[in-house]
């Protein structure tokens, strides 16, 4: 064994050409031990310093290769292959039993008729377009963990809510982006089971994706006739009068109620006699601290303001994560105006003696539960 | 006043709804003779109906109704399209100028008792800022400045300057929902016929509709009933626009605004559908109209739900789409358990569908 018989294995570092028209070195070299191999170079030379005569060599090659190999079989080796059917439906079934607990049937039948009443179209919306089932079953599910996980709320005097009838739930706002609202939502209905028809403002209603959701969540736009409509239907209704001066206000701000509005929710709230419901939320302030504007960029955006966080935008998209400080909903007493007479609606200075009357309560429980608070995130 | 023996002037009996709602007051027993004007003849048979061809843009229509002795004028030559008419201009003047000069007749007519507008409730517009529901006595919250919206908001004014001016005439305003039904031929209903239809991504507005059959009711309650002032009339209910699309079981392409606009355009040139300006902000905000005046003032009460007039006017629309569903219907037809169906309709608070369509 003078010169040792080499035996290609691989490409021998160069790229594989298995092209089509020729096997790669690779192939040639498992198809027949590299015994051909020395034959196979021969013809190879003429052909590359010739270009003349060279056709005759090469279909000799090719004829001499196929004959031993036997018939080349490829068996599928993705990795999905090979698991017999019978596997499948057992994991699927077990997946369905994970899901859906043990009564799994008819539970998947239940969620797929489900499904089929959302694609034919088979369901109500209220007049104001709101969707009782996609609120329950999308929206609250979705927003059920981040109000128990994440934000831990804690929620008190959900009593004075009352369990049926008109009453207008006045809240202050903040937070940067309305979280608040949507987790105000969550709550009263998880405490009480009333669905909170949120009063918004028009941006809502002008954003793309944000006002086809806010309609169906129940929400609709922030006006006398409107809220009066609701409160005379008997509905739950909320309201955050600060607006973009609430939810925009630096961090530094925080907890500093701002005025609130023209008391028009006031003006609503007595011309239907509903109760009033002072709701004080400590912790939305911290999710966002908000500590920069940029007003030209929001001017042009045609947005009240566009925030600066210390995380966003300086984190991208993860800047939009919320901080999770802990939560605390405080329902206060409801403020009857159902005593007042007749009139008292077109009274501005009785408007805007309630209105203060129910700013100071907010105000006053939102200083008495930061004193309770033992750290923002705790 | 003695009903027997009115004289009814219905304009605008060329287009389809005019004709029949001509044809309809025509076989009702109270009114003696219906005269239709319009400034083309009619397709169809207009039965009893003695057609007049008389352009409502010029001086004639007076002399019209003072020859026919007519007392009740049924104004329903307000058109949304311009259509055969011609182009915008067309449109324009025989809404506005057309108004201008019908009213200009029926003051100078002496016998007129009655006087019924069929309006609509894009005169409310549609923005973002508008309220839920819109009663008769709000005005849009963004005045349109062109098109069918503002030649509506025009037309209502000179009616209203009428019934100032003309206090003995009772002044009727049907402010009708946008009108579906099967043979209904208006940009609302050619834009659900078309196979796939486009949507303005991110807006899910809310439609309310009026079946065809009670538009055509509530102007014949209009003339017989003693009831003057303005009314919302339209369907019980709301669908919203991704609803009625699904329950058409046609396919959406939902594109932004700015490119629905190059649609629009494509769309309009190829003859297929013409999404107006005012139907765009309808698909893009949606509204409402609080029709409590039309049940306690008018006493009308429509026959269809706004659902049921767009279950009535899908019927004969083939699906294009609704793959989903057929999917969904095998895999849940392939699980053993039956039960399934009976504990959902007990999961459901209230059969809230059973007024609705009868279609699974």
């Amino acid at each position: 064994m003078g010169d040792a018989e080499i035996i290609p294995i691989g490409t021998r570092g160069r790229p594989g050409r298995g092209t089509g028209k020729q096997p790669s070195s690779a192939a040639r070299g498992l198809a027949n031990g590299g015994r051909l191999a020395p034959a196979a170079k021969a013809p190879t030379k003429p052909a590359r310093a010739a270009a003349g005569p060279t056709p005759e060599p090469e279909p000799e090659t090719a004829a001499v290769a196929p004959a031993p190999r036997p018939a080349a079989t490829t068996r599928d080796r993705g990795p999905m292959s090979g698991i017999p059917a019978s596997d499948w439906l057992a994991a699927i079934q077990h997946g369905a039993r994970e899901v859906f607990g043990e009564q799994w049937e008819p539970q998947l039948a239940r969620f797929l008729a489900f499904l089929r009443r959302r694609v034919t179209g088979d369901y109500v919306v209220d007049e104001y377009g709101f969707d009782q089932e996609i609120t329950e079953r999308f929206l609250m599910a979705t927003l059920r963990p981040i109000a128990e996980k994440w934000f831990r709320i804690e929620v008190r005097g959900a009593e004075n809510i009352p369990a049926e009838g008109g009453a207008l739930v006045v809240s202050n706002h903040s937070g940067t982006i309305p979280v608040d609202g949507l987790m105000t939502l969550v709550s009263i209905h998880d405490h009480t089971g009333r669905f909170l028809r949120p009063l918004g403002a028009d941006l809502v209603f002008r954003l793309p994706f944000v006002s086809s959701l806010a309609r169906k969540s129940g929400a609709t736009l922030a006006c006398s006739e409107d809220a009066e409509r609701m409160l005379n239907a008997g509905e739950l209704v909320g309201v955050w009068p600060e607006g973009f001066k609430g939810i925009g206000k630096p961090y530094g701000e925080r907890y500093k109620l701002q005025r609130f509005g023209r008391g028009g929710f006031v003006a609503a709230a007595l011309r239907t006699g509903v109760p009033i419901i002072p709701l004080s939320v400590v912790g939305a302030e911290e999710i966002y601290p908000l500590v920069g504007n940029v007003p030209a960029l929001a001017r042009l955006l045609g947005l009240p303001y566009l925030p600066i966080t210390p995380f966003f935008p300086a984190l991208g998209p993860l800047g939009l994560v919320p901080l999770p400080s802990k939560w605390l909903l405080e329902f206060g007493e409801p403020i009857r105006t159902d005593e007042l007479d007749e009139g008292a609606a077109d009274d501005p200075m009785l408007v805007f003696n309630v209105t203060d009357q129910v700013r100071e309560t907010i105000q006053q429980t939102l200083y008495t539960l930061l004193m309770q608070r033992q750290s923002v995130f705790k | 006043m003695g009903s027997a023996g009115r004289v009814v002037l219905v304009t605008g009996v060329s287009r389809d709804l005019g004709r029949r709602f001509a044809r309809a007051i025509a076989a009702d027993p109270s009114v003696d003779r219906v005269v239709g004007v319009d400034a083309v003849p009619p397709r169809g048979d207009i039965g009893d109906v003695s057609f007049v061809r008389a352009d409502i843009r010029n001086p004639v229509i007076a002399k019209v109704i003072v020859k026919e002795d007519v007392d009740t004028v049924v104004h329903m030559s307000v058109i949304s399209t311009p259509g055969s008419a011609g182009g915008r201009n067309t449109m324009k003047e025989l809404n506005v100028i057309g108004t201008m000069q019908l009213l200009a007749a029926c003051q100078k007519a002496p016998g007129l008792r009655a006087l019924v507008v069929k309006s609509s409730t894009t005169v409310y517009g549609a923005s973002h800022r508008d309220p839920a529901m819109f009663t008769e006595d709000m005005e849009p919250r963004r005045t349109p400045r062109a098109g069918y919206a503002k030649d509506v908001i025009e037309v209502e004014g000179y009616v209203r300057g009428f019934a100032r001016r003309r206090p003995d005439v009772r002044v009727t305003t049907i402010r009708a929902a946008n009108v579906v039904g099967p043979e209904v031929t208006s940009p609302l209903t050619s834009y659900f016929r078309l196979p796939v239809v486009p949507t303005v991504l991110g807006y899910d507005p809310r439609l309310q509709l009026l079946h065809e059959r009670d538009l055509l009711d509530v102007l014949r309650h209009a003339i017989t009933a003693e009831v003057a002032g303005t009314f919302n009339v339209a369907g019980d209910g709301m669908l919203m626009l991704s609803q009625a699309v699904r329950r058409l079981q046609r396919p959406t392409v939902p594109l932004p605004s700015f490119a629905l606009g190059r649609v629009r355009s494509t769309l309009r040139s190829a003859r297929i559908a013409d999404i107006s300006p005012e139907l765009l902000a309808l698909l893009t905000y949606g509204r409402g109209v609080d029709t409590s005046r039309m049940r306690t003032e008018l006493g009308f009460e429509p026959a269809f739900t706004t659902a049921e007039a767009f279950a009535d006017f899908a019927a004969p629309l083939p699906p294009t789409g609704g793959y989903a569903d057929r999917l969904l219907g095998r895999m849940a037809q392939s699980l053993p358990e039956p039960a399934a169906p009976a504990a959902v309709t007990l999961e459901r608070p209230e059969p809230s569908y059973a007024r609705g369509v009868d279609r699974g």
